[in-house]
């Protein structure tokens, strides 16, 4: 038997978009846009069926590829955590499709073709880049994906062309391959400890040796470093606020939890009994994440900054998940792995839509500063009615996806008697209350004498609206979200 | 102790010359050929690893030898991107380094920014 | 005990050459060091038993790799003088962190299993309905074409992102800088003697992968610096990126390599397996497309952005 059915469907979510993107480059031109838009509605289609067959099975759909079994061959899987990260990556590619309409309309080969001919390849390429990243099972399979995330990454931040752009690329870029490959190193001692580096094989069956444990700490920072982890975090805002709204909504809301899934994979499936002091220093640096970016994105003079900051913060809420998960209390761990899992979700659709929204803002009044913001809500309603609902998010007011995220995680941090972390949750969410409560207010001051706003098209602003709204009514499907996230997940040993 | 150890060493020594490289060189083409480097030393520690899986009658494992060459695929291009932004970076700004300059929120005087 | 008489200078050489290059002077010196490490390098390969891989590292990891670097650098200006290195606190922690490293690397490599695990056995198991004699291609177009596949797409993602760092007035021309060499140099002289040896050589190493150490990397790369030599030299003017023939050698190897795989579904058990019978001239049909698409996809990435004007 190849797979389990639906297994099939893990290979069309890689398979189409990866033909989209080559079929788009030979195209070029309207083509290319039109396949591009086509493939990732196919996409999200594709990946509400996998969601579906996943809590319909109530186990993870797999797949063997060329019908070769690990450790010769390679596996795909799709747990609760792959199918609700694909899907959340599928809504928010499909709302940078739909608002590229307007922002990237004329792939050309003539002046000015130049943006949006890569515009319409990349946004098939990230489908498929993290499809990759999220379904395959096999640890270098995913140093691939990384490579493929980071390649379109880079090209999504430098679409403008300008040149202060270049240098946090680059900047961004030596990070990124300093981590891939401290990622690959790991990879080569595990294969030497275990000949295999299937994470099913793996699971359970890693020893707590110097080769194992090198690897893991090798792999961990590596990741760490492309997540812009604190104190890692230096090249994101540069790198994520320079870039073209679609562009930072796109690396802030999904690229770095491609990462963030590996992650989780390496430390819940292949590490030996993950040591519980690493996963105390995770949470540490997390909690100083989300303490540092708020309060540094609380001081921000201009809109795109604050926001990726912003991503520095709720980064770092991701991390708190790990001790809960291995303090031996079963219920305890299904809520922080909810609380994680929901807080990767929430966040990529809170933070996709708080971009496209400043980048639509910014088209408006043709302003960048916090303080300039005045009118705003007059000029682009639905775009700061947009911030706001994404920030509420952030903060984690009821009953948005963020609150769930954030109320899980508060509650498995007392029932495991690691209050500390509860303070943390407490003040970042003040802290977020804070910057969101200053864009918002500088937002709904009176016009200034003598701006005439531009009007946005309307097509941007829904697709912007939806995914805010998206973020926030996720936090009304709790049940069947938890059954969705239970399938496939780990249990750790005490 | 095993015929391996020597190139199990001069890998390990490579890593930890290219590590120093990326981290402490200014240049950013220094970084870049630190980067390849520390490739070359981890792709021997995969060689190594292969030479050690030799068994039913291959001299090593291929496992492993394949993984390397999909890798040096993916450095090639890894490092042909960090270069083409290297050239963009040096011919829009004319730096061949990260440092910070104090002008580096501000684009440079030259106006119509997006073209060049 | 003879192998160590070979092995350690071997080894010693490598670490040498690899300081070299991170304490020469001028950037031309570390470029030097640099080919020197992958030379030897190449040769430790063979030591290794890794025929193969010795033919990539000496290929795409020494030479395609010295070539770009020396190409950038030579139009950033590499002559210049170096940059101010960092605080001396900087320097002191990266080479504490480095020296940790190699040290912990060492041992854990030292400490691995006596009796090391291997997928030899399996692959040679498997390998009778690939029809090929060549284990590491057995591994990259069966049992692991995934990461082929990915990998072939990967280097179509570096073209259009390479492109999509064109200056925008540039945008539409053909790849390579705006300025062409003197077609009477030395250059010039290279670029008229080497590619039709250079070709051959190419192709032969493609094409002999299925069976003996070679490959469509390896032997792609070889075809790529043939092709890439002339347009430097201002010989011949590259293909404009306008131009769909262009694109489609660039993409055909993934598009092939995914349409077999497709069509695994309804001829074979699945994605990404090969018909009994069929599969040794469909892995020859993906190798040919990708052959061709490894040699342009590295030509354009090695040529840089679009800024040359397309010559008539």
């Amino acid at each position: 038997m190849i797979g389990t059915p639906g297994g099939s469907l893990l290979v069309l979510a890689i398979a189409l978009p990866l033909g989209a993107t080559l079929i788009a480059f030979v195209l070029g031109g309207q083509a290319a846009a039109r396949i591009a838009r086509a493939s990732l509605w196919l996409w999200l289609a594709l990946a509400v069926a996998i969601v579906a067959m996943v809590i319909a099975r109530g186990e993870p759909l797999t797949y063997l590829l060329g019908g070769f079994t690990p450790p010769l061959g390679i596996a795909l899987a799709a747990d609760g955590l792959a199918a609700a990260m694909l899907l959340a990556s599928a809504i928010v590619l499909v709302a940078a499709g739909l608002f590229g309409r307007v922002a990237y309309p004329a792939p050309s080969w003539e002046k000015g073709g130049r943006a949006a001919f890569a515009y319409w390849c990349l946004l098939p390429a990230l489908a498929a880049s993290l499809a990759v990243a999220f379904l395959a099972r096999d640890l270098f399979s995913l140093f691939v994906a990384l490579e493929m995330l980071t390649f379109t990454a880079l090209a999504l931040a430098c679409l403008d062309g300008r040149p202060s752009q270049f240098k946090a690329e680059l900047r961004y870029l030596l990070f990124a391959l300093l981590g891939s490959v401290l990622y690959l190193l790991g990879c080569a001692l595990l294969y030497g400890a275990y000949g295999t580096l299937d994470i099913g094989l793996l699971a359970g069956n890693t020893r707590a040796d110097a080769p194992t444990r090198l690897a893991g700490a090798l792999m961990t920072v590596g990741l760490l470093a492309k997540m812009a982890v604190f104190p890692l975090h230096l090249w994101l805002p540069p790198a994520h606020a320079g870039a073209p709204p679609a562009g930072s909504a796109l690396l802030s809301g999904l690229v770095v939890k491609g990462a963030f899934v590996l992650l989780v994979r390496l430390w819940f499936w292949v590490l030996p009994g993950p040591p519980v002091a690493g996963a105390e220093l995770l949470a540490a640096l997390g909690a100083a994440a989300i303490l540092v970016g708020s309060v540094v994105a609380l001081r921000q003079e201009r809109l795109k900054a604050l926001i990726a900051y912003s991503t520095v913060a709720q980064i770092g809420y991701l991390f708190l998940m790990f001790p809960l998960l291995m303090a031996g209390d079963p219920d305890a761990a299904t809520r922080a792995w909810m609380g994680g899992m929901m807080q990767a979700v929430s966040h990529a659709l809170a933070k996709a839509a708080m971009f496209l929204a400043a980048g639509l803002i910014v088209q408006s009044i043709g302003e960048d500063r916090v303080a300039g913001l005045c009118g705003a809500a007059r000029a682009t309603p639905l775009s700061v009615l947009a911030i706001g609902i994404g920030g509420l998010s952030l903060m984690g007011v009821p009953p948005s996806g963020g609150f769930t995220a954030k109320w899980m995680l508060l509650r498995a941090s007392v029932d495991t008697g690691q209050w500390w972390w509860s303070l943390v949750i407490l003040a970042g969410g003040l802290l977020t209350g804070g910057y969101v409560y200053r864009l918002v207010a500088a937002a709904l001051s009176p016009t200034p004498e003598g701006v005439t706003p531009r009007p946005v098209p309307r097509i941007q602003e829904g697709a912007v609206l939806v995914l805010a709204l998206l973020s926030m009514l996720l936090g009304l499907l709790p049940l069947s979200m938890l059954g969705l996230a239970q399938i496939g997940q780990p249990v750790i040993a005490p | 102790m095993n015929a391996t150890a020597p190139f199990a060493l001069a890998a390990a020594g490579l890593i930890g010359l290219g590590l120093y490289g990326m981290l402490a060189q200014s240049s950013v083409l220094r970084k870049v050929i630190a980067f390849n480097l520390l490739g070359v030393g981890v792709f021997l520690v995969f060689g190594v690893v292969a030479r050690r899986g030799a068994a039913a009658g291959l001299p090593a494992d291929p496992v492993p030898q394949a993984m390397v060459i999909t890798g040096l695929v993916v450095a090639f291009a890894a490092t042909a991107l960090a270069l083409v932004l290297t050239l963009r970076l040096h011919q829009s700004t004319g730096a061949v380094t990260l440092a910070e300059d104090p002008e580096a929120s501000t684009p440079p005087a030259k106006s119509g920014a997006s073209a060049e | 005990m003879t192998g160590w008489m070979l092995d350690l200078p071997l080894a010693l050489g490598l670490f040498g050459a690899g300081a070299a290059t991170l304490a020469a002077r001028s950037l031309f010196g570390a470029v030097l060091g640099f080919i020197s490490t992958g030379l030897i390098a190449t040769l430790v390969w063979v030591r290794l038993e890794a025929p193969d891989v010795a033919l990539t590292e000496a290929v795409i990891g020494a030479a395609a790799t010295s070539v770009i670097i020396l190409y950038v650098a030579s139009r950033v200006g590499g002559g210049a003088a170096p940059p101010a290195p960092p605080h001396i606190a900087l320097r002191v922690l990266a080479a504490t962190l480095s020296a940790l490293l190699a040290v912990l690397l060492a041992l854990a490599l030292l400490a691995l299993p006596e009796q090391a695990p291997s997928l030899a056995a399996p692959v040679l198991e498997k390998i009778g309905p690939t029809g090929l004699g060549n284990p590491v291609t057995a591994v990259l177009m069966a049992h692991r074409a995934i990461d082929t596949l990915l990998e072939s797409a990967v280097l179509v993602f570096a073209v259009f992102v390479i492109w999509s760092m064109a200056p925008d007035r540039r945008w539409g021309r053909a790849p390579g800088p705006a300025f062409v060499a003197e077609p009477h140099g030395p250059l010039a002289f290279l670029a008229r003697v080497l590619p039709p040896i250079g070709i051959v050589i190419g192709i032969y190493i493609a094409w002999v992968g299925a069976d003996a150490p070679g490959g469509k990397f390896q032997g792609g790369a070889v075809l790529a610096a043939m092709w890439v030599l002339p347009w430097i030299a201002g010989l011949i003017a590259p293909p404009s990126i306008r131009d769909m023939r262009l694109r489609l050698a660039i993409a055909a190897g993934p598009l092939v390599f995914l349409l077999v795989g497709l069509a695994g579904f309804a001829w074979a058990e699945g994605f990404l397996a090969y018909p009994p019978g069929y599969a040794k001239i469909l892995i020859l049909l993906i190798e040919t497309a990708m052959t061709l698409s490894v040699a342009t996809a590295m030509a354009c990435m090695i040529a840089g952005p679009p800024e040359r004007r397309p010559q008539p």
